[in-house]
């Protein structure tokens, strides 16, 4: 067994906060234990440098902001044989798609840097998807290890990851958790939020946020109402999908629908 | 005709203020002519898609700056936000805020110290490769490091970007048992932080005595970590409110990323001005260790840096101790909130250093204006300066390797996020003529 080459990987940033390349360094004693079965070739945090390195998996964290940054990722797609986007920045833009929206991108750079003639940024930050085709997504904001083991488990063993698709609220529920929207109104964003967290905010009482992203067949529109019908107004809907993931179609779409209703007039809180 | 050496450093780098940087370093007949080290962030404009945002959606926002110290940023936002608002958080969020600070703490000095630092002064190129010669050590260190991030997951959910803090306290209390389970873990960590402390100390270090302005929160009768005034090694004593009045943000031609200079010149936050102020708010074991460590405090050597990450560890642990030692489960971990227009200021210590933020609501709590400094672009201009006098003392004759891997030994002295790579100064020499 001693001759097997072992799978290389490698590890990119890209716009982002660096959240969710813990899962690796967040390990601890399995993180010596994957150096065990896998060849981490590039993984800057980690202290390996070689980022033209040839690998089997690129795990791929942030979005796309800059020209460099869209020159750096078709290296990266041209040295990998399978490409994975890591995180809410690497698959639908992140929190910093914010500024696609209203393409603010020139006012808030001008309002923020004293010489904004320096700051080379794009007017929009994109997910790696737009750009290069991408294998597999690991959704959430942050990923979590679990949800990475089990990717590179299954590569491992030569199988594709199982994509987790489902609601949050089928977690919640599996957990027996007191539903948050039915007892207390609150706006939880669970029944069209991809699982993966574990249910977290719901288990600590309070609504999901959406931080995975959208699930497969999100009813936003019917949760819109219900919010509404909670007393929320048209731009406190808003918020709630254009936040983490305001770039992904199911709440980019759910949210510029409740902004159009806006009157503009009322509580907004 | 004197030799000139033209040396380009490329640094890619990794959080706020990160993205791409580079060191530009000219070298003529023994002398520094040119030093500029230069941060390209490709900047995520934070400030501003926090404008119009209500006040409870803030923590789960501005978490999202850094991954390394989300609670940092969660903590300082809910002090600014419950100073518009004039609110007072009750005793046992205050406590609780503390205790989940120190997680980060241990969990943020934890990982820099072993997977950043160490590999630096022990000859290896990356904590994996360091690992299988010093096992021991490094199991040590991820241990600390899974203690920390245990003590972020009880009030959090998750120890990067949690979700258990919210203006007016926590969404929730861990459970009597929850605490006690930590409360031993903690016990078990206390002589792997002492032992930790003593292995940094007999590290040998390059000497350094270099004079810089320290500047960190300073507390009645605590470490600082969640409260406190803001104090300089100058004799400066002010509150958060005042801030703006002795500081000020630039933007140099050559950076993307703000600096920060205090009356017009650099200054240091982080573990080591922190220490180097503080030393007297140590527990009295701690101290009496660190003393016999042979190691004197206020230090001006900064590769003394890592030494008091390794206090900070040991720190944190002694103050968990003895808040989870006291706990008890509250009727409600949260006190309802009224908004109202107001403008508030927050300062606390994250790993890095200090943290300042600013904000201004409307009548409803929605976010009219925001202002955040992170510690990274607050010790930039000072990084500079201190790669200017160290390289100097460390001697330019040296090859460039050797002085590449010199000043990223400085650079990481700070733990800016951009510390994140190893070996991320890449040389290209020019020489002329």
């Amino acid at each position: 067994m001693s001759t097997t080459v072992k799978p290389r990987i490698a590890v990119h940033k890209f716009s982002s906060c660096d959240g969710c390349q813990l899962a690796f360094l967040n390990l601890g004693g399995e993180l010596i234990e994957l150096t065990r079965r896998v060849d981490i070739r590039h993984f800057l945090e980690a202290g390996l440098d070689d980022p033209d390195a040839d690998v089997d998996i690129a795990f791929v964290e942030g979005s796309l902001s800059t020209q460099d940054e869209i020159e750096r990722i078709h290296r990266v797609r041209k040295h990998s044989r399978y490409l994975i986007s890591i995180g809410a920045c690497a698959t639908s833009g992140g929190l910093q798609a914010l500024r696609n929206l209203d393409n603010q991108h020139d006012q808030w750079r001008d309002a923020i840097y004293a010489k904004p003639e320096f700051i080379k940024t794009l007017n929009h930050a994109r997910p790696i998807a737009d750009e290069v085709r991408v294998d597999f997504e690991l959704w959430g904001c942050p990923i979590n290890s679990r949800q990475l083991l089990a990717a590179v488990n299954s590569l491992l063993f030569g199988v594709p990851p199982i994509e987790e698709r489902d609601k949050v609220c089928m977690e919640c529920k599996r957990q027996q958790r007191v539903c948050v929207m039915v007892t207390d109104n609150k706006p939880c964003l669970g029944p069209v939020t991809r699982t993966g967290c574990g249910a977290l905010c719901p288990s600590f009482g309070r609504d999901c946020y959406g931080c995975y992203g959208p699930s497969d067949n999100p009813n936003t529109e019917s949760l819109s109402k219900r919010f509404a019908g909670l007393g929320l107004m048209p731009d406190a809907v808003a918020r709630r999908f254009l936040m983490i993931n305001s770039a992904a179609p199911a709440f980019h779409d759910a949210g510029l629908i409740a902004r159009s209703t806006d009157t503009g007039d009322g509580d907004n809180g | 005709m004197a030799e000139s050496r033209r040396i380009r450093i490329d640094v890619p780098a990794l959080t706020r203020v990160e993205g791409e940087g580079s060191l530009k370093l000219s070298i003529e007949q023994g002398q520094i002519t040119q030093l500029q080290l230069s941060i390209f962030e490709p900047p995520r404009y934070f400030e501003k898609f926090l404008e119009g945002r209500a006040y409870h959606e803030v923590p789960d926002i501005v978490a999202r700056i850094c991954g390394i110290c989300p609670v940092a940023y969660q903590m300082t936002a809910v002090q600014a936000l419950e100073q518009a608002f004039d609110f007072t958080p009750s005793d046992w969020v205050r406590r609780m805020r503390r205790l989940f600070y120190c997680g980060e703490w241990i969990q943020s000095h934890a990982l820099h110290i072993h997977l950043l630092a160490l590999p630096d002064y022990l000859g290896f190129d990356s904590a994996i490769a360091m690992a299988e010669q010093y096992p021991a050590q490094v199991q040590r260190g991820l241990e600390l490091q899974a203690l920390g991030n245990t003590i972020i997951k009880l009030f959090g959910g998750r120890s990067v970007h949690p979700v258990g803090a919210r203006v007016g306290g926590f969404h929730h209390a861990p459970t009597d048992a929850d605490i006690k389970r930590l409360n031993t873990q903690l016990e078990k960590a206390r002589d792997s932080a002492r032992a930790l402390t003593n292995w940094c100390a007999q590290l040998p270090v390059p000497q350094d005595d270099d004079s810089f302005i320290n500047v960190a929160l300073k507390h009645e009768s605590e470490y600082p970590l969640y409260e406190g005034t803001l104090a300089g090694s100058d004799g400066l004593s002010i509150t958060a409110q005042e801030w703006e009045q002795y500081f000020e943000e630039t933007h140099a031609p050559h950076s993307t990323a703000l600096w920060s200079l205090y009356q017009g010149a650099p200054y240091l936050v982080g573990p080591l001005a922190r220490l180097n102020l503080n030393r007297e708010r140590l527990p009295a074991e701690i101290a009496d260790n660190l003393n016999n460590t042979g190691i004197a405090f206020p230090s001006r050597n900064m590769f003394h840096s890592m030494l008091a990450r390794a206090v900070e560890i040991e720190l944190a642990i002694h103050e968990a101790l003895e808040l989870t030692a006291a706990y008890s489960v509250p009727e409600r971990p949260f006190d309802d909130v009224i908004p109202r227009a107001g403008i508030g200021f927050g300062a606390t210590e994250a790993p890095r250093g200090l943290l300042w933020h600013r904000y201004e609501t409307d009548e409803n709590g929605l976010i009219k204006h925001a202002r955040i400094v992170p510690p990274t672009s607050q010790n930039q201009a000072r990084i500079e300066q201190d790669l200017h006098n160290s390289l100097q003392a460390f001697g330019l004759e040296h090859p460039d390797d050797a002085l590449r891997l010199h000043c990223e030994k400085v650079i990481r002295n700070y733990d800016p996020c951009i510390s994140c790579a190893t070996h991320f100064l890449q040389l290209e020499l020019e020489r002329q003529p």
